[in-house]
């Protein structure tokens, strides 16, 4: 699990591009705080052959996981 | 297919681009000065001329020196991000990763930007205006970028941000409109009665254009540092496309509207020919900006979002402005300050040394 919460742009999806790059996992669960970080870890997923589902939590984060498609 | 999936994904920050692009033409054909329609840096530097915080140039006839001006700009930018963020919901203040890092990075982005006169914005501006010197900022600005990602890659940091309330994200968008309306209300301000500082659009005129601006930059994350990073960093290029979409509108405009293009390295508009310390400057800029996290019009917008980081950024800027003119440091059209091309130095020296000691090992 990624923990990217509070993190500044461009920090998690280099984050998820670098556990990508290491362990070319099937599924990945990240954790943001804001709506850009969703749109680019989940534009980036989506370019490397993930699909992404992002679940609101409470208090304005985000869960999104990714599975190889 | 995946041109068509490339404008359907990034149509928004494309019309971003275009829109900021055509601002900066109208706002000069309004009375701004020339290939600086929109210039974050100049601007700020601007306010803290008008709130007195340097005074360089001022002369008994003109105590407000030649870039003392309260720019609606900046304020339209700042309340149109921080309006359209409460709308769509995305207002949620945050704060606390490393703010006087931040601040300081701020002030030293400042130096760099006015070595070279001209923020990433104005950099693109200055490109459609046909300013060569701008492409030398260019050159820079990449290699700066680049510096900036070798650290990033490497584990760079500021740390992380946390929740904060709603009265510390609204503090900073709240004063500001505060100041604006003291400028135009009360002759609290100064402005310039000569120089760039006293060529100005009509202030409602250029607050309901920034008004947008900061609006549509809030919803397409516009940025002038995200777009070249991303594109390095991720093969990502649908930020780039709004910078690319700025330089295509700022031409068709001046060649539809203004004194259509003049490609030379000469007699630019507040400009100088001193390639080096442009890029130098721009390089400067590049690095702090991709250290921060985004470029100048980026931190404004973040700012007005409830950042209070950005907000402290911008602070730093202010203060880097009054610095760079008050210690010689500012470039002017006749060439770079007496202390520019030292202080580009010192300041490319400076965030070496903050991008070594902010590296994480964790996120080696």
């Amino acid at each position: 699990m990624i923990d990217a919460r509070g993190l500044a742009c461009p920090m998690p999806v280099l984050k998820v591009q670098q556990a990508v790059k290491k362990d070319n996992p099937d599924t990945l669960e990240v954790m943001v705080d804001n709506m850009t970080a969703v749109q680019n870890v989940t534009r980036f997923a989506n370019n490397n052959g993930y699909q992404v589902s992002v679940k609101e939590l409470e208090d304005e984060e985000y869960s999104l996981t990714l599975t190889r498609a | 297919m995946k041109k068509e999936n490339f404008f359907k994904r990034n149509w928004l920050v494309m019309l971003c681009g275009l829109l900021v692009g055509a601002a900066a033409v109208f706002l000069t054909c309004q009375g701004n000065p020339k290939n600086m329609g929109f210039c974050i840096a100049c601007f700020l530097r601007d306010i803290a001329g008008a709130m007195g915080l340097q005074s360089a140039s001022a002369t008994a006839e003109n105590a407000a020196g030649i870039v003392s001006n309260f720019r609606p700009e900046i304020i339209g930018i700042i309340a149109g991000a921080c309006i359209m963020a409460l709308v769509g919901k995305e207002f949620k203040p945050k704060g606390g990763s490393s703010p006087f890092t931040r601040f300081f990075l701020g002030i030293i982005v400042m130096m760099g930007a006015l070595v070279f006169l001209g923020c990433p914005l104005r950099m693109v501006i200055r490109i459609g205006g046909g300013d060569m010197n701008a492409i030398m900022g260019l050159v820079g600005f990449v290699l700066g970028i680049l510096v900036g990602i070798i650290f990033l890659k490497n584990g760079f940091s500021l740390g992380r941000a946390y929740k904060q309330s709603k009265t510390e994200g609204l503090a900073f968008p709240v004063v500001m409109v505060a100041l604006f309306i003291a400028s135009i209300a009360i002759t609290l301000f100064r402005t310039s009665l000569s120089g760039p500082g006293s060529m100005y659009a009509p202030w409602y005129i250029a607050l309901a254009v920034a008004l947008v601006v900061g609006a549509l930059a809030q919803r397409s994350r516009l940025c002038m540092v995200g777009g070249l990073r991303d594109a390095v960093m991720f093969k990502e290029f649908g930020l780039l496309a709004g910078f690319v979409c700025i330089i295509i509108a700022v031409m068709g405009g001046n060649l539809i509207f203004g004194d259509g293009l003049s490609f030379s390295f000469e007699n630019q508009p507040i400009a100088h020919d001193e390639w080096l310390w442009n890029m130098l400057g721009m390089s400067v800029v590049g690095w702090g900006c991709c250290l921060l996290g985004g470029c100048p019009l980026r931190q404004l917008v973040l700012a007005g979002e409830g950042n209070s980081d950005s907000a402290v950024t911008v602070f730093g800027m202010i203060v880097g402005g009054a610095l760079s003119h008050t210690l010689k440091i500012a470039s002017s059209g006749t060439g770079t300050g007496d202390n520019g091309p030292t202080a580009t130095i010192v300041c490319l020296v400076v965030l070496l040394v903050v991008s070594i000691f902010n590296l994480k090992k964790e996120s080696a």
